[in-house]
Order: C-alpha cells, then sequence, then structure tokens
C-alpha cells in the first residue's frame, strides 16, 4: 500500500504510464529506483516543497532559510520564486526542489504544500496528487477538502502570539514558525538553521534570536503534538561542499564585473533590475581607487531608448558599457541597435526575458525574444546573442560577451530569462577568467604612426572586422565620423549602390567570422541514438533530467545545447546524425526550430517541436513526455 | 602670466593652428541656411579657443542642423546618432571620456519633438556639453513641417497657420535648472561668437538656442523664424563680451552698465546692459522677462540665465582622474581573490 502511493505521486509515474499504454517496456533501474526511494517508507532527499503566501509578507527570508538548510546538510536543492507582478498582497509561491541526485529543474508536482494563503489554500490543495502533505494553519479546515492527503494542521497565529507580544511583527514570524514546523517533520539540523538564519540577515545581530526563536516554538510545537505520517526526510549528504547558491542576474553582474565593466546605463524593468541593481553594489566595493574615486560609471537612464544610447556612446568612446533589460525595453532599443550593428559600435545587452507584450506577465519566464534580439532593427540586421544555460554561464558569458562585442564591434545580446535570472541555483563556484579582456582593434596614436594609414571601414585582414580609433586619440589620422548614413571605408558620406554593397557584405564577413568565436555549442552523444535534443538557456536542467527519464524509458538521446547565434558549423552534422531532432523551447512559435530550418532548409522535415509557453519554467517530466509522445506517432 | 590673446587675423592661434584645421567638410545645405552661418561661428570660436580639436567630439541627431558636426572641426571626432537622441549618445561619451569637450548641435524638430525626453534629461544630469538648437520652426530635411517651436500663428509655407502653443527650448532649459542658457540669431555672427565662446568655458550643460532661419521653407512673409523677422522683432538683452582667461581683464569705469560673468576656467563674459536691468542670474527675471517678449511677440536674445555653481555630471560621479575608456585592466578586473571572497559568501 505504502509502495503503491509513494510510486503514484513519484515523478516516473506519467513516465510509466505512457511506456505501459504504448507497450515500451518499463526498464528495471526506474522501478528500483523508487522501491529503494520508498525503503520502509521513507522518501529521502527527493521531493519538492512549495510554500504558498502573500506577496510582501515577509516570507522570501524564511524560504531562504529553508532553502539554505537542506542545502548545507549537503543536498542539491533549487528554489523557484513564483510571484505576482504585485508589491503587496497577491498570491505567491516558493517551490524547493530537494533532490539527491542533483536535477534542479522545477518540478511540476508538489509533494509538501506549506499552505498559508486563504485565497489560494482551496485551489493549491486541489492541485496535489494523493500522499502528498499539507501544512496549513488550523483554521484553513483544509482537511475537509482532500482527505486522500495527509494534514498537519498547525495553530499559526496561537504560535506567533507566543513568539512576540508585537503586533506588527507575528506576521513575520509566523513564516519562521512554518519553518520550524517543516523541519521538525523533515528532520532538519538545528545548528545549520541557526547558520541559515544568520546568513539571512548578516549583520542583524538582535534579528538573528528572534527568527530562531520563532523556530523552535515551531519545532517543539510540532514534536509534542504532531505524530510524523509521511514518507519524507531530509538526510545528510555530501553533495554541495564548495558550491554556491546564486541567481543569474547575480552572475551576469559578476561576469560583467570581472569583465572590467566601466559604464552601466539602465532603466528599471522586472525581471532585469537585479542585474544591474547587484552590479552596481559590487562596483561599489570592489571597482573604487585608494583615493575613494569610482573606476566606474552608472547612471540610471530615462527610459530604455536612453540607455542603450548611452551604452553606445561610451561604446564608442572607448569604454566597455553594457546596459540590461527584457523584452519591452528590447524593442525600445531597436532603432539604435541596428544603427550601432551599421556603425559597428561595441556594446552589451542584457535581455532577461519574460513574457510579453508590453505588460505581458511581467513575473513569469519566456524564451520569446530569440528572434527580436537575433534581428532586432530596421534593414539588414543581425546579431551575435549569447544564450547562457546555467549562472555559471552566466557569469563566463557576461564576461565572453564584453570580449566579442569589443572584437566584433557591435551590439552582443546575452538572453537569459525570470527562470534562470531570479530563481536560485546551486552551482560550482565561479571559476576566476583566465584569458586578458579582448579590447579588439583599437589603434593608438602610435599604432597609426606606425601604419601610416588608416580607414575606419576598411578590411584590413579579411575577416570582416575593420580597425577603429577612440576620440580623444592624438593624431590626426585619428578622426573619423560615425554616420547611420552610407559611408565608405574612409567613414565620408557615400550613396554609391557598390559602396553600400561592399559594406553590407563586409558585415556579413564579420558575422560570419564570429561564428568561430562565439561559445561553441554543448554536444552529448549517445552512441545508438536516433533522437535528437536541442535546446537553449534556461530549459537546460529540464532536458537534461528529461534525458535520463527517457533513458530509462529506452529511448537514448543525443543532446546539442546551442549556447550562441550565429550556429557554429555542426549544428548541421548533429542534425544529420539523428533520424528525428527535438527542439525544445519557452515559446509558442518555434523560434529556434525556425532559426535551424533557416540555417539547414534541407534539414526541416526532421526537426520536431517540443514548447512550453505558459510562464512557467519548463519541467523534465513535460519534455519526457512529449518527446514520448511524438515518438509514439 | 599674461598671454597674448589670440586674433583670428594670425596665421595660427595660440596652440598653433590655422582657422583651416577647424574646418570642415563643405556644406551641402541649402545657399544661405541659417545653420551654415552657425557653422561659420563654431569654426571661428574654437580656432580663436584654440582648443585642441582631438578633444573635442562634436554629436548630432538627425535633420539638416544635425549634418552641420560634419561642416567643422574634420579633426575631432564626430557622431551622427539617431533621431533626437543624441544625448544619450552624449552622456556616454562623457561616461567613457570625461576629457573629451562636447559639442552637440541639433535641430529644434529634433529636440523639442521626438528627443524632448533627452534634452531635459541631459539638462537634469547637467551634462557637460555645449548643445546648440538650430531653431527654424520646421523640419528642415524633411520638407516643411511644422516644429514643436513654431509660434502660434505662424505661417507655413503653403500658407497653412500654426496652431499650437510653441516649446520655448529656453524657457524649458530655465525651468529644469540648466546653468547656462543662451538664446542668438544666426544673423548676429557677433553676439553668438561671444556666447559659444561662454558656453565653451561653462562648466556643466550650455544650451544655446539659436534662430536659423530655413531659407527654404521657413524665410517667407508669416513666419516667425524668418531672416526679415528676426532681424526686426530681436531684443538684445546685453551687449556681449568674452574674455578669455588668458587675457587681461581691463576695467571698465561705466558702472551699472557692465558686469562680468566669471566661468569655472577663469575666463568671463563680459555683459553690457543696454537699458534696463537685467541680472542674468537671476532665474525668476529671466522667467518673467523672457514670457513679457514672448507677449509682445519680440525674442529675446543674450545669456538669459547663467549659474556657474551648479555641480556638472562628472562631479556627480565621482570620476577617478583619468578618462574610464584609458583604464587598463589591472585597474577594471578585480583580483582573484575579490572573486573567490564572493564566492565564499555565497556558499
Ligand atoms: C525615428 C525617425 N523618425 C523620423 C525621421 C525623419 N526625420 C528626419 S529629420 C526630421 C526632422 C528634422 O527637423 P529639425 O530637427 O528641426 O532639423 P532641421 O532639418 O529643420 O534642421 C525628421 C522627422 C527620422 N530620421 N527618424
Ligand atoms: S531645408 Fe532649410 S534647414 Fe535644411 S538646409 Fe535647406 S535651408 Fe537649411
Amino acid at each position: 500500500m505504502l509502495y503503491l502511493s509513494a510510486f503514484h505521486h513519484s515523478r516516473c509515474y506519467t513516465l510509466v504510464r505512457i511506456a505501459l499504454k504504448q507497450g515500451i517496456p518499463i526498464v528495471k533501474t526506474l522501478a528500483a529506483d523508487s522501491v529503494q526511494k520508498t525503503e520502509q517508507g521513507r522518501v529521502v532527499n527527493d521531493f519538492s516543497i512549495q510554500v504558498a503566501t502573500v506577496n510582501g509578507s515577509g516570507s522570501q527570508s524564511s524560504n531562504n532559510v529553508l532553502m539554505r538548510t537542506i542545502f548545507q546538510m549537503g543536498i542539491p536543492v533549487s528554489g523557484k520564486n513564483l510571484f505576482p507582478s504585485n508589491i503587496a498582497g497577491l498570491p505567491t509561491w516558493f517551490t524547493i526542489r530537494v533532490n539527491k541526485d542533483g536535477y534542479i529543474a522545477r518540478k511540476a508536482e508538489t509533494n509538501i504544500l506549506v499552505a498559508m494563503n486563504p485565497q489560494t489554500a482551496f485551489e493549491d490543495v486541489k492541485a496535489l496528487k494523493p500522499g502528498a502533505i499539507c501544512i496549513s494553519p488550523v483554521e484553513l479546515k483544509l482537511n475537509e477538502v482532500r482527505s486522500d492527503i495527509k494534514h498537519y494542521q498547525v495553530p499559526f497565529t496561537e504560535l506567533a502570539a507566543k513568539a512576540t507580544e508585537t503586533i506588527k511583527l507575528r506576521k513575520l514570524l509566523t513564516n519562521m514558525i512554518y519553518v520550524g514546523v517543516v523541519a521538525e517533520l523533515l528532520n532538519l539540523d538545528e545548528k545549520e538553521i541557526e547558520k541559515a538564519v544568520a546568513g539571512q540577515f548578516p549583520g542583524k545581530a538582535k534579528v538573528v534570536p528572534l527568527n530562531v526563536n520563532a523556530i523552535n516554538i515551531g519545532r517543539e510545537w510540532t514534536r509534542e503534538n504532531l505524530k510524523k505520517d509521511d514518507p519524507y526526510f531530509i538526510e545528510r549528504m555530501d553533495k554541495t561542499a564548495g558550491k554556491i547558491i546564486i541567481d543569474g542576474n547575480a552572475a551576469a553582474a559578476l561576469g560583467s564585473l570581472f569583465a572590467g565593466v566601466t559604464v552601466v546605463a539602465w532603466y528599471p524593468i522586472t525581471p532585469s533590475s537585479s542585474l544591474c541593481e547587484t552590479l552596481i553594489d559590487y562596483l561599489h566595493e570592489y571597482r573604487v581607487d585608494e583615493n575613494g574615486k569610482n573606476t566606474f560609471a552608472v547612471v540610471q537612464a530615462e527610459d530604455e531608448l536612453a540607455a542603450v544610447g548611452m551604452a553606445l556612446g561610451a561604446g564608442w568612446a572607448g569604454a566597455r558599457s553594457m546596459t540590461s533589460t527584457s523584452g519591452p525595453g528590447i524593442s525600445l532599443m531597436a532603432e539604435f541597435v541596428g544603427f550601432g550593428y551599421f556603425t559597428e559600435i561595441p556594446t552589451v545587452i542584457f535581455d532577461v526575458q519574460r513574457v510579453g507584450p508590453s505588460t505581458g506577465m511581467p513575473t513569469r519566464t519566456s524564451q520569446a525574444d530569440l528572434f527580436s534580439t537575433y534581428m532586432l532593427s530596421h534593414g539588414d540586421t543581425k546579431h551575435i546573442v549569447l544564450l547562457p544555460g546555467s549562472v555559471a554561464e552566466c557569469f563566463e558569458f557576461a564576461g565572453a560577451a564584453f570580449d566579442l562585442a569589443e572584437r566584433f564591434q557591435t551590439p552582443v545580446f546575452v538572453l537569459t530569462d525570470l527562470d534562470l535570472g531570479m530563481n536560485n541555483w546551486m552551482s560550482d563556484p565561479f571559476a576566476y577568467p583566465t584569458k586578458p579582456l579582448d579590447r579588439g582593434k583599437v589603434l593608438n596614436a602610435e599604432q597609426l604612426d606606425k601604419v601610416g594609414e588608416f580607414a575606419r571601414y576598411k578590411d584590413v585582414d579579411g575577416d570582416g572586422i575593420p580597425y577603429r580609433t577612440l576620440p580623444g586619440t592624438n593624431h590626426h589620422l585619428a578622426p573619423y565620423f560615425v554616420r547611420g548614413s552610407g559611408h565608405t571605408e574612409k567613414a565620408t558620406y557615400t550613396e554609391k549602390p557598390e559602396d553600400y554593397k561592399n559594406l553590407m557584405d563586409r558585415l556579413e564577413r564579420k558575422f560570419q567570422t564570429a561564428r568561430k568565436f562565439v561559445p561553441q555549442p554543448e554536444v552529448h552523444t549517445e552512441p545508438k541514438a536516433k533522437v535528437g535534443i536541442i535546446a537553449f538557456g534556461s530549459t537546460h536542467f529540464a532536458v537534461y533530467e528529461s534525458r535520463d527519464q527517457l533513458k530509462a524509458a529506452n529511448i537514448p538521446t543525443s543532446y546539442y545545447r546551442v549556447r550562441a547565434l550565429p550556429f557554429t558549423e555542426d549544428l548541421r552534422k548533429f542534425v544529420e546524425a539523428h533520424d528525428r531532432v527535438y527542439v525544445v523551447e519557452q515559446n509558442r512559435d518555434a523560434q529556434l526550430r525556425d532559426l535551424i530550418t533557416l540555417e539547414l532548409p534541407d534539414m526541416a522535415t526532421k526537426l520536431h517541436s517540443i514548447r512550453h509557453y505558459t510562464g512557467l519554467p519548463v519541467d523534465a517530466q513535460f519534455v519526457t513526455d512529449e518527446i514520448l509522445k511524438q515518438e509514439k506517432k | 602670466m599674461v598671454q597674448t590673446p589670440s586674433n583670428p587675423a594670425q596665421s595660427t592661434n595660440r596652440i598653433g593652428l590655422t582657422l583651416a584645421d577647424y574646418k570642415g567638410a563643405p556644406s551641402t545645405l541649402c545657399d544661405g541656411c541659417g545653420h551654415d552661418a552657425i557653422t561659420s561661428q563654431i569654426i571661428k570660436a574654437f580656432y580663436e579657443l584654440g582648443i585642441e580639436p582631438h578633444q573635442v567630439a562634436k554629436l548630432s541627431g538627425i535633420g539638416c542642423s544635425s549634418k552641420t558636426p560634419a561642416y567643422f572641426l574634420n579633426r575631432a571626432h564626430g557622431f551622427n546618432s539617431v533621431h533626437g537622441r543624441m544625448p544619450s549618445v552624449a552622456t556616454g561619451a562623457n561616461m567613457a571620456n570625461k576629457d573629451l569637450l562636447l559639442i552637440g548641435v541639433s535641430g529644434d524638430g529634433d529636440t523639442a519633438s521626438i528627443g524632448l525626453g533627452q534634452f531635459c534629461h541631459l539638462v537634469r544630469r547637467n551634462l557637460p556639453m555645449i548643445y546648440i538648437v538650430e531653431n527654424n520652426g520646421v523640419y528642415g530635411l524633411t520638407k516643411g513641417q511644422f516644429s514643436a517651436t513654431a509660434d502660434i500663428g505662424s505661417k507655413a509655407k503653403g500658407g497653412k497657420l500654426n496652431e499650437y502653443q510653441p516649446i520655448d527650448l529656453c524657457g524649458l532649459a530655465i525651468e529644469l535648472g540648466c546653468g547656462f542658457v543662451g538664446r542668438s540669431f544666426a544673423g548676429d555672427p557677433k553676439q553668438l561668437m561671444a556666447l559659444l565662446k561662454a558656453a565653451a568655458s561653462h562648466k556643466g550643460t550650455a544650451v544655446l538656442d539659436v534662430i536659423s532661419p530655413c531659407v527654404t521653407f521657413n524665410n517667407h512673409e508669416g513666419s516667425t523664424k524668418s531672416y526679415k523677422y528676426a532681424k526686426e522683432m530681436e531684443t538684445p538683452l546685453h551687449e556681449l563680451g568674452y574674455i578669455p582667461f588668458y587675457e587681461q581683464i581691463t576695467v571698465d569705469y561705466d558702472p551699472g552698465s557692465v558686469q562680468d560673468v566669471e566661468l569655472h576656467d577663469g575666463s568671463h563674459l563680459r555683459l553690457k546692459k543696454l537699458g534696463k536691468e537685467y541680472d542674468p542670474r537671476n532665474r525668476e527675471m529671466a522667467m518673467s522677462t523672457m514670457l513679457k517678449a514672448a507677449e509682445e511677440k519680440q525674442f529675446l536674445t543674450g545669456l538669459l540665465f547663467i549659474d556657474e555653481k551648479k555641480p556638472d555630471f562628472v562631479n556627480m560621479m565621482d570620476l577617478i582622474e583619468e578618462p574610464l575608456s584609458s583604464l587598463p585592466e589591472s585597474r577594471t578586473r578585480p583580483s582573484k581573490e575579490a572573486l573567490d571572497k564572493i564566492m565564499a559568501e555565497l556558499m
């Protein structure tokens, strides 16, 4: 019976059901795994906790404490905050996935629900699978809603009153009480909790004991009043030693910091704001010289048009410049970006994607700006777009973006999304960059003296990349005129057909050169795989996990993770080598699939699309189910 | 030490360059366009001041006026940006290299319509630059549509009447707290020259609104931005003389009629008042005088407002001495220890 219920709500359930329907033999490892997990009725280190609260209630701290504690106990975790576009009052959910195997993608199914929000409690409980557990305030009477789940009902109001006499603090401490309840039920280490609380409130000596006390009140009450009757347990592991937890925006901010960014112009927009906000904090900490003067300049611009204009002005004048935004900002930047492409000015533009249009769903994730960034602007334009798939790559590609922007003298996009940018991810620590900054082909006065000539837009080296000089260079050859109009190699005005065509051809040549310099794809080939998967960005961890699920269902897959546009040359080889290639992405219109089709028109019929566009991050099970469905056809 | 003043009659200026060194490509604007008159004064002013051309960055938006940076200072870097958004490019350039002397040329369409937001924010940030609006009341390059500075009741070439209230860019600049606001007329080279020179010495945004008749689309009967109308309706606030810091200041013995404004580099703008008392440091007076003039359909020229003490954008950013663009990797990439420390905090 126990075996059955645990099996029932394991994440493999759908997979097995489909496998059975299709007559695909269920592989032993899968079943064995499930049995092992439920050994003596225990599911250890493999479940997800969802905390439903009200936006603005301060639950973020408690959720972090919970996640951090598990992480400190050596167990891989990931945290996802599903929040509304609102400051206070609307429902918000925080999901902690605990996974001994290190899978960190979203898990669609909730095993432990902490239902603190009366507004959504009913729906939240209804969404659970039988056998899940629900921790809730007694007065919500959620036990009356579902009898097929395990209820732990807690008198939170009463306990909060015990934790503090200050009414104002009660709401906040209620959150810590649920931490205590969960901690007792899962058997979390008290010392680690205290450490996590201290880490959550650095430098606030008074706050720490207050919170720890609230946690203990929850814990003690649980010990005395509840009888644990569920299979979920946390046991220490050693899989997180030396790992960090960080969100993608902070990672990209660090990448920019260590790329030596000097000029930052930005305009607030969810989910990108924290990128520049974090960067500003780091800049003030690490980039003020011994005299207290800044080696950087930051401006909060009046809008995105100005932000990108400033970034281009700074790039032109020789700074490593950047801006960050999301889709609506990207569209406003369109004219300037085309101008930057045509006049060949370096800058870096981070696009932390969200669901559009304009207001759209600003707090939901999406990968739908692929077309709009790749070909942003009017006329013939296309851009280098970097596609990090992890927080480590957010760090690494931020650095690469500045190098590429200056090497190729062009705006370079880094495309992340809300899931990657704003959620917490476990990662190996970032490696200190080993390569010196690539400042590209810039001629100073001395070099101009040596070469004796300079034409701003001349292809001297045959790679399509011209040389440039910076304003302020004291040499009679240095000055040139940046113009969006037709220009000759010497940057003078022209409307001659052949001049324009030559310029466009050289820009194309430059773009072709970029194929060799952009981050190359990550390719995993399975010797006998007939099925290939192509994905990019934040879907990576879901695909990674899905491949294991597919393998368990006897469908070995190869994997090609696109890490930049333009595509690199081995894309064709990968598609050719497989019978069917599934392109996984988080947009409605199969943008990546279409771009691959443009690149390899003769391969079009091999390309199949897996698209997830609900605004929530894709989960492994979805990918697996979709591929199984299409494989069956 | 008193240096000899530069003299355009001499073949070289104080840094040994000739007037030709300050010229640009031949103009492709209509013959007689007011913009060309302004270009000539820019060339002369920079020559006479002995400014290093390579330290100058000339920027513009889009329009006939915005083409003019190609026609002066060939030896300076130039940037013809997108319509109305030169201020942001200038801001970025200044952030990257605060040693550049920025001169921006824009049109009234460029600044008062599509670029109004960026103009306001440029002024608000007090970006150190000379910002010239070549104001002809129309869109030249797109063939004669009214701009937002066209006076109410003025006539377009085709006879259409403008029914909308004009935006007074000088009034707006003063309102926004601009530290240097002047207005002039392309047909008044002497005054324009003094204002240009003073603007070049001002620390912070120096806005110069210059009525610059469009001979092709706005120089007819009924236009309030024509040469004829401007000449007739112009009321100079004062006679202006500019004295560079390396020139000795002589004493004027007519108290009450002369006022010296000292600019940040020690140079002076000498205002010789004609008629009524006008104190360009008095913001209230500036506003009321301008409003009154507008009611009387006159346009005032001269230095409308000055506040030499306002902190500029560069001060506020608290930057190191060297331009950011010149910093080597060792000063922009933090150490491995810094990264290790940050990583440890995230564990
Ligand atoms: C985004 C954009 N919209 C419209 C135009 C077309 N356009 C070019 S110049 C111009 C008006 C220029 O007027 P003004 O700034 O007064 O300059 P003038 O030509 O009168 O000197 C317009 C609307 C453009 N270049 N870009
Ligand atoms: S159209 Fe008007 S503004 Fe343009 S160049 Fe001719 S006269 Fe000057």
